[in-house]
């Protein structure tokens, strides 16, 4: 059966003032896919990330979630697709002021009427989703790098969302630490259904948990080919793809 | 028949000889930190005189170090620049290859620094001038509408950060503040004296501290230490957060970065700062009041005397308006280089320094635009 087109990516260029990082790009996640975004450094992956949860405007082009144009629709629909997407970020940006538990409860202040006690079990919960039973009062200075970013993918899970973003999820991880983030968002993904879209560079990581991918190109500021990856390292449409996708291994 | 012109320059075992159109670099023995960029220079000056190809080798070379890289490295160069012909087959295979890899075409960045002329540079400096206007006056707009939420009841301010805010900007700042203007009476009461001596009209410190105080000194010396300890603390805090990503999550969140972050900071400094004015007012006239009856001998009656007779309420609420403004000025400007910082540790530092001076800046403008004002009300 074919999946529902959860994110339609049309004629999208990325870029700062006058650079263009990126143009034209065109692509489709659908419902429940896990979808890398891969390229080498400088190739705009993480800008096009920045474009896809609303950070930065795009030079041109548009964004389609769920039919709503997140570039030009009406302002109160596009923030309702917002509520629905989580983020976790490269360092996992939880707010150092704050708990673990107050982390998590903030967008559910924000999003929901739930009272203090609900919003604080609901916190309790999504730590314990993420193997951070017990650390409700932690501050993130008391923590480590890996359960920071499962702390940071607790608090993107907050408000149930239809759609995950990951930006270098791996990056500062050690070896086990990176497999079990892997296992948790394949996890997550299987269970809730929910879409997950993963800006990355490393390889293990890519083809752990990727059903779906674009690779961009630095150089030429396309996407340079689209697809499974297992599938793109069987039949790789080009040099690059294939050097990027083996770590550097000629033809 | 006319020889050919031989020119040898050695150099710490580098031999350049340039012989008719071709120079040849031969090194050997131990290339030990030579004179890379004195040998360069020459090279590059004996290439002007009709040289077509370069040739470059070792005889017997030991150890060297990346003083002769450079100089490989920049003839390379320089010979690719000229279109000259380069030869470097008499190098050892392991010099070669990392020749190559410095000149591998895959590593060069694919965008880069731009040189502008002048002309370009003031037009760029022009742009970038308006657009930070246009930030601030966009930064003040969201500051308006989230003081509009906040009293429709729909901002997103926690109270648990305005406290937090406070106790930072109030009591934390006593101590500092209690001492800075207790020494400002101490040296305003030392420098009046020596001038009022001359008269024999000693008594008259006490008028001088009260009125100097009250009036405007007890502000500024509290706008001065608070935008130095806490407008840059805003700034570093917040923009630590930039680095962290923490302002994009924020945003992400749809949570307005003002009502989180600048409302509770300027409701803070708003409530501190006529306080800790009014404490720097009392402080200052005690460090005067101490060199009048104890270093100038005036008596204490006359000294309180005089003292309350030269306090006079405008004043004191002149200087408590200053405290107010001053109060929204640091807060503002704090915040404001803290959200505009960039995303390295050096951002932090440049919004830091930026934040302290554009809030003294701004407090002497204001104290000028006041002062014209009091001028003209007759106050």
């Amino acid at each position: 059966m074919k999946k529902a087109v959860k994110i339609d990516v049309k004629d999208l260029t990325v870029g700062y003032g006058d650079y263009v990082l990126l143009h034209d790009a065109n692509y489709q996640v659908n419902q429940g896919d896990i979808f890398i975004i891969m390229g080498g450094s400088g190739c705009g992956k993480s800008s096009m990330l920045r474009v896809l949860t609303g950070l930065i405007p795009p030079l041109k082009g548009d964004v389609v979630i769920d039919g709503i144009n997140m570039v030009s629709g009406a302002a109160d629909k596009v923030q309702k697709i917002r509520e629905k997407s989580g983020i976790l970020y490269q360092s996992g940006a939880l707010f150092s002021s704050m708990t673990l538990s107050e982390n998590i409860m903030l967008p559910l202040q924000q999003y929901t009427d739930y009272s203090p006690a609900t919003m604080r079990e609901l916190a309790s919960l999504k730590l314990a989703l993420v193997g951070l039973t017990g650390f409700d009062d932690f501050y993130p200075s008391e923590i480590s790098g890996g359960m920071k970013k499962r702390a940071g993918l607790a608090r993107a899970l907050a408000l149930d969302p239809d759609i995950v973003y990951f930006d270098e999820p791996s990056a500062g991880l050690d070896p086990i630490s990176s497999r079990n983030l892997d296992d948790l968002i394949l996890e997550i993904n299987q269970s809730l259904g929910t879409t997950i879209v993963v800006v990355t560079h490393e390889l293990a990581s890519i083809f752990a948990i990727g059903n779906n991918s674009i690779f961009l190109d630095a150089e030429t500021k396309t996407i340079l080919a689209r697809g499974d990856p297992h599938e793109l390292l069987k039949n790789p449409p080009n040099e690059a793809v294939y050097k990027f996708l083996t770590r550097g291994e000629k033809k | 028949m006319k020889s050919p012109k031989v020119t040898d320059i050695p150099m710490n075992n580098i031999v350049i000889t340039a012989e008719n159109d071709k120079l040849n670099i031969i090194f050997s023995g131990d290339v030990l930190g030579c004179d890379s960029a004195g040998a360069v220079q020459k090279i590059q000056g004996m290439l002007q005189s009709g040289i077509k190809q370069v040739v470059i080798k070792a005889e017997d070379l030991e150890q060297w170090d990346s003083s002769l890289l450079v100089v490989i490295y920049e003839t390379l160069r320089l010979a690719q620049a000229t279109k000259l012909k380069a030869d470097i087959k008499g190098l050892p295979k392991n010099l070669r290859d990392l020749m190559q890899l410095a000149f591998a075409d895959d590593r060069k960045p694919t965008h880069g620094g731009e040189d502008y002329s002048f002309l370009e540079s003031i037009g760029k400096a022009t742009i970038d001038s308006a657009k930070t206007v246009s930030a601030v006056f966009s930064f003040l707009k969201q500051t308006l509408s989230s003081l509009g939420r906040f009293f429709s009841g729909n901002s997103v301010m926690r109270g648990v950060d305005f406290c937090s805010a406070l106790e930072d900007c109030g009591p934390k700042a006593i101590a500092i503040v209690s001492l800075i203007s207790f020494l400002v009476g101490l040296i305003l009461a030392f420098v009046g004296a020596i001038q009022l001596q001359t008269f024999g009209a000693q008594i008259y410190v006490a008028s001088l501290v009260t009125i100097g105080m009250c009036r405007i000194m007890g502000a500024i010396m509290v706008g001065i230490i608070m935008a130095g300890r806490t407008g840059s603390s805003y700034a570093a805090t917040i923009g630590t957060m930039q680095v962290n990503e923490e302002l994009d999550a924020l945003q992400t969140m749809g949570l307005s970065r003002v009502d989180f972050l600048v409302l509770p900071r300027i409701f803070a400094l708003i409530l501190a700062m006529p306080i800790l004015t009014m404490l720097a007012d009392i402080m200052g006239m005690i460090g005067g009041a101490t060199v009048g009856v104890f270093m100038l001998d005036l008596p204490y009656e006359e000294y309180l005397k005089y003292t309350l007779n030269a306090f006079n309420l405008k004043n004191f609420l002149v200087g408590i308006f200053h405290g107010f403004c001053f109060g929204i000025i640091i807060a503002l400007c704090g915040c404001y280089s803290g959200l505009t910082c960039g995303r390295n540790a050096d951002s932090v530092g440049v919004a830091t320094t930026k934040s302290v001076v554009s809030a003294i800046v701004w407090m002497i403008v204001t104290t000028g635009i006041i002062t014209v004002i009091c001028l003209e009300l007759g106050i």
